[in-house]
């Protein structure tokens, strides 16, 4: 196998694996939104760092976590928080998209940040993806059963000794970390879907929350790999291609549920 | 020995004070009760005790280590998390499966221990959350409103349970209720709550309050009617059973 097919490959399941168990929390705390507007900061973060010359991943880092901060921030100040979630998330793309635009003289892939350049990784790049996917698992690790009864009831929790706003940061720290590593794999616009959909598909065939978090990084593994196959058999963009696989998978999942659901 | 106190507390939201001037303790075994109107700031004074919120002024004590059973009123929880009883019990600690088969039993949900949290009916998670609760034998156990949701018969089970669980662990019980009938017969202090506290004391001193009277009124009149005759009902119920 050529070489950059094994980086691609690495790269894939290292972003899937970090995304799964991080995914199941988004799709229990419903963040999804939470997880775009994140994603589509790293675009204004790519832009921010093209501009300064700077390497592209402490500016993604930086832009994603801003936007968690400032998303808190509005909600607090008596905004829905979709609302506030819609106005900053699309308000990052846009600006994103016209700053990058704006990087006179050099010519900018546009196309890479939004959908991903998988096969164009390189080994710096799949060491950085690893060494993210490895933070947030542990992370995750490390506060698991807190993470999930803050999840369940935060009162509870306090009552129980936990401090509810350090395990969100957690998550929002662990969501800024994937972002940033995923940006260069599928893109601003789909780094959601690896979230969301590898979690959900994972639903039908979990008992615990334990069991939700191990099947779902084996679907999003699977979603990787499967896609990057099938983009080179077909030839056609790695990044849509995976994510396009991963729905495949949570279709399927759709279609077993009643079945499974006999055992529940 | 005083478990949680509050001196002048009060909880502000903007300009408006959701919980004004609150003092008060729970000691040691103690049973008290918050009763009030809705609205009237009951829950926020517990997540104010519990520690979920932070006092805008005056200040909360807590003993130092002092370890709280919490059963809220609801979890967050929908059909995308996938839990089972036993799973949650052990949140966030893992507990011995004696000490699960134990609370298990005592709350009547042995036999699901492996359903799932979100197919249990509402009776069944009260008496689930009661469990976790108690499970790490807390000096007191905290309820919001606990029987909200439950049919008459389901109310007065969750209270025997409670008082169950009061007598075997001799921990204190703090809760918000809407009961006003089990709550006078039941307490040790009850605490009336409209914004600030309005009265507190034993049960017979404060439902003889003109401050309670005002606030309850014509349902209070109508309450302790029902309280009296429940009171009657169960004492010759339990005479009949004991003989």
């Amino acid at each position: 196998m050529e070489a950059f097919l094994i980086r691609a490959a690495l790269g894939g399941a290292g972003v899937a694996l970090a995304a799964a168990p991080l995914g199941c929390f988004v799709v229990w705390r419903r963040m999804a939104y939470f997880g775009d507007a994140t994603a589509h900061a790293a675009l204004l973060g790519v832009a921010l760092s093209l501009a300064l010359s700077m390497p592209i991943l402490p500016g993604v880092l930086l832009a994603a976590f801003a936007m968690a901060v400032s998303v808190t921030a509005l909600t607090n100040r008596g905004y829905a928080q979709d609302t506030a979630l819609g106005v900053l998330s699309h308000g990052a793309l846009a600006t994103g998209l016209v700053a990058i635009s704006l990087q006179g003289g050099m010519r900018v892939d546009l196309s890479a940040y939004l959908i991903g350049d998988i096969l164009a990784i390189d080994w710096t790049n799949v060491v950085l993806i690893w060494a993210g996917a490895f933070l947030v698992i542990g992370g995750i690790y490390w506060r698991w059963s807190a993470l999930l009864t803050v999840t369940l009831q935060p009162d509870m929790a306090t009552a129980s000794g936990l401090k509810p706003e350090r395990e969100q940061m957690v998550l929002t720290i662990g969501l800024a970390i994937v972002v940033a590593v995923a940006i260069k794999v599928v893109g601003a616009l789909l780094i959601s879907a690896l979230l969301l959909m590898p979690a959900s598909a994972a639903r039908a065939f979990a008992r615990t929350p334990e069991a939700m978090a191990a099947l779902a990084a084996a679907i999003g593994v699977a979603s990787a790999l499967g896609g990057l196959e099938v983009s080179l058999l077909l030839d056609t963009p790695t990044g849509p291609t995976i994510v396009c696989t991963a729905t495949a998978i949570f279709a399927v999942s759709v279609l077993l549920r009643p079945w499974l659901a006999i055992t529940d | 020995m005083t478990l949680i106190s509050a001196e002048d507390a009060s909880v502000r939201f903007g300009a408006t004070y959701a919980v004004r001037d609150v003092s008060m303790s729970i000691n040691h075994n103690e049973i008290v009760t918050i009763v009030g109107p809705n609205g009237s700031g009951k829950s926020t004074l517990l997540r104010l005790l519990v520690g979920a919120l932070p006092p805008t002024s005056g200040r909360v004590v807590r003993r130092p280590g002092l370890k709280i059973g919490y059963v809220p009123q609801r979890l967050s929880l929908d059909t995308t998390l996938p839990i089972t009883v036993e799973r949650f019990l052990c949140l966030p600690h893992r507990q011995p499966k004696s000490k699960q088969d134990y609370v298990l039993g005592m709350v009547g949900l042995s036999n699901q221990r492996h359903a799932q949290v979100s197919k249990l009916s509402g009776g069944q998670l009260q008496r689930a959350l009661l469990a976790r609760a108690v499970l790490t034998e807390p000096e007191i156990l905290i309820l919001d409103e606990p029987t909200q949701g439950l049919d008459q018969h389901g109310i007065s089970d969750f209270y025997a349970l409670i008082s169950g669980v009061h007598s075997d662990l001799g921990c204190a019980v703090l809760m918000v209720s809407h009961d006003l009938h089990v709550v006078m017969r039941s307490s040790d202090h009850v605490i009336c709550m409209n914004g600030h506290i309005c009265c507190q004391g034993a049960p017979t001193d404060v439902s003889d309050s003109p401050e309670y009277l005002a606030l309850f009124g014509d349902r209070d009149a109508r309450s302790l009617a029902l309280y009296s005759h429940h009171h009657d009902h169960a004492h010759h119920h339990a005479t009949h059973t004991h003989d």
